[in-house]
């Protein structure tokens, strides 16, 4: 399967019937990197956003998306996975993680112009990196970054790509050219079909994100990163970064702390409370 | 300018030094994978496993799927990471349980690491593919109940029957004994035979007729893994069981040398999880209206294990450092062990101390690792004999008779 359907119509027949004899699923995931969460992050006081100058990782979230591309890869009985991802100064650490679990190659942009890229503007640099990242059959991405949340950035990339879209993926069957879903939802799931190509968001803890193995972290580090500006995507830096940004972080505020939660002592009557508390709630 | 960092810079408690800083981008990938697998699969349950005195089998797969099983071995499956590599995973599993990392050590250096070095192709082909996957546990009898620090004394004998080989004997306190499927067994061939009453290492299956492994229970140490006895009546065995490559004590010593070197890293790892808890809990727990670190007495005693650990740590990786070199001497090996594992027993019980009642139950992994640790300051070469094996090293003169 590819996305570069280009010869007519028997070129489609064509690469159907060699999907048949082949069988092959090139899924591309994007991630992103992030601060590690165990260390106490910072806002930057001038720009109103995360600082990201030390080392970053792979952003929990995302691991569940390569799982699951290098799930229906191997269901699939060949094809590879490719990831995409934007980080500030050739930051591979994310990747290599990745690559490890047996991701085969990335594509990563990094540019100074990219600082205060906002979720449109990284849609944009995501959506190239997927066209240079070459023939997908699915994107995946997370529902949304753990650092960021803005979860707007793979709808915004499938329409740029004009790809059907799909949110909250549980579940991902590949039946020939067509995905069928199962979309998570707050009373269960859907079931939906969409068909190939298509951007898929993942729902965080769907799959046990597998550990890299020892011979995957040593072959992470021969596996090719395509490290690219701006300017090797065809992007004006102008319609990114602070320069582009369509928002603008107006004022950050702390969370207010959670109060306390109430104490009920047991006096042998104990539950009769906690039952009163649900009916309040209306839970129950 | 003097080169120092700004006064008041932040330092990670956990790693004072900054010793991360000496490893490369792939051994903390690998490190943080096994310190991730410990957390999610061994702390949550080898509580349990300590109560219940036992190690599940079944965790071989899991090791091997990761990598870690004759992970410094290349080829057959193995992961042939570097030997730096190696000690931090001991060191991540022994953070978890010595028991856990027993394992390791035994399934990797002691029963894998001679089929590799010592093994016939056949040998190699046959064993080690599975046992790096996890499929196939090995153990190693060198140990003999009358025969421990002193093992060329051992009483087991090796007979020539025509082309078979015929085992004799008993051997003791054999970690995975009872789950093996293979057992690495040194012997004494006859005097007077072709041998000339060489000790010989035998690849001995388990189900072979004459084998036997009685679980050894009621210990209070090591808990979270499996120890045995092993009973070899009359164990006839074919001419290809015998390990072509190695004759003499240099065999089992030299796998004893690559298990030492894992300990040195490991018992950091046991040292560094009883730290961190007697930090965690002082910071916790309060009494006359303070948390218990303000005190200057458990400041003291956190600041001298910190210390403990780190040092630890950095003998540990230069031994790494000088093992992927190909210099490291035995010598230095024994160092590392010696004076790492006696570390992790005072700072143990240092942190026991720190949790007051609290640091005897295994709510907490303290006094686990404390119990544990007894036995690893005794197996694979006592601290006594390590020291007397340094004190050759700068003397000259042998003082173990």
């Amino acid at each position: 399967m590819s996305v570069a359907h280009t010869g007519g119509a028997c070129a489609v027949c064509y690469r159907a019937v060699a999907r048949d004899r082949i069988p092959s699923m090139n899924v591309v995931v994007c991630v992103k990197q992030i601060p590690d969460p165990a260390d106490p992050g910072s806002l930057d006081p001038q720009t109103k956003t995360l600082k990201r100058d030390g080392k970053l990782i792979l952003d929990e979230s995302d691991s569940y998306g390569v799982e699951m591309a290098l799930q229906l890869v191997d269901t699939a009985g060949g094809g590879e996975v490719t990831l995409v991802s934007m980080a500030p100064n050739n930051e591979v650490s994310g990747l290599r993680t990745a690559l490890a679990m047996g991701a085969a190659k990335a594509v990563l942009v990094s540019d100074d112009a990219l600082a205060g890229t906002d979720a449109l503007g990284t849609a944009k640099v995501l959506a190239k990196a997927i066209e240079r990242a070459g023939d997908a059959d699915l994107i995946l991405a997370a529902t949304e970054s753990s650092d960021g949340y803005t979860g707007t950035v793979p709808e915004q990339i499938a329409e740029l790509l004009n790809l059907p879209s799909v949110t909250f993926a549980k579940e991902i069957a590949i039946d020939g050219s067509t995905a069928k879903i199962q979309r998570q939802t707050e009373a269960g799931y859907d079931d939906v079909e969409s068909p190939l190509p298509a951007l898929v968001s993942v729902t965080a803890g769907v799959v046990e994100p597998r550990y890299p193995s020892f011979k995957g972290i040593m072959a992470a580090k021969s596996k090719p990163v395509d490290e690219v500006t701006l300017g090797d995507l065809g992007i004006d830096a102008g319609s990114v970064g602070w320069a582009g940004g369509g928002q603008e972080i107006v004022e950050v505020t702390a969370a207010e702390e959670r109060e306390a939660g109430t104490i009920v002592e047991d006096d042998g009557e104990g539950f009769n409370k906690i039952v009163d508390y649900l009916a309040e709630l209306k839970v129950i | 300018m003097t080169g120092h960092a700004p006064l008041g810079q932040h330092v990670d408690p956990r790693d004072v030094l900054a010793t991360d800083s000496l490893l490369s981008d792939e051994e903390r990938l690998l490190r943080d994978t096994v310190r991730q697998f410990v957390g999610d699969r061994i702390l949550p349950e080898v509580g349990e496993w300590f109560d219940a005195g036992t190690f599940p089998a079944e965790m071989a797969k899991e090791f091997g799927s990761l990598g870690l099983l004759g992970m410094h071995l290349e080829g057959y499956g193995c992961a042939g990471t570097s030997a730096t590599a190696y000690g931090l995973a001991c060191l991540e599993l022994e953070a978890g349980d010595s028991g856990a990392r027993s394992f390791v050590s035994v399934q990797g250096s002691l029963a894998m690491f001679p089929i590799w070095a010592f093994g016939s192709e056949e040998q190699k082909q046959r064993w080690l593919p599975g046992m790096a996957a996890g499929e196939l546990i090995g153990c190693f009898g060198l140990t003999e109940s009358d025969s421990g620090s002193d093992p060329s004394s051992m009483r087991t004998t090796a007979r020539r029957d025509g082309d078979d080989w015929v085992l004799n004997g008993s051997k003791m306190w054999i970690t995975n004994g009872s789950i093996a499927d293979v057992a690495v067994v040194w012997a004494r061939t006859d005097p007077e035979g072709p041998d000339g009453g060489a000790v010989r290492g035998f690849v001995v299956p388990t189900d072979t007729a004459g084998f036997a492994a009685p679980e050894i229970h009621r210990k209070v140490s090591l808990r979270a893994s499996v120890t045995s006895e092993l009973v070899l009546d009359d164990v006839r065995l074919p001419a290809d069981a015998v390990l072509p490559g190695v004759s003499g004590m240099r065999g089992p010593l030299s796998c004893l040398n690559e298990a030492r070197f894992g300990i040195s890293f490991g018992a950091v790892g046991a040292a560094r999880a009883c730290y961190e808890a007697a930090l965690e809990y002082s910071l916790d727990r309060h009494q006359f209206d303070q948390p218990i670190a303000g005190f200057q007495l458990t400041q003291r005693k956190l600041v001298e294990m910190m210390v403990s650990v780190q040092r630890g740590t950095l003998v540990a990786l230069h031994l790494g450092r000088m093992k992927d070199a190909g210099t490291l001497a035995t010598q230095q090996v024994s160092f590392g062990k010696m004076d790492n594992v006696r570390m992790a027993l005072e700072v143990a019980r240092e942190a026991r101390s720190v949790l007051g009642a609290n640091g005897i139950t295994t709510e907490y992994p303290v006094i686990r690792h404390m119990n544990n640790l007894e036995s690893v300051y005794t197996y694979e070469g006592t601290n006594e004999i390590h020291t007397l094996i340094l004190g050759h090293a700068i003397t000259g003169i042998p003082a173990f008779q």
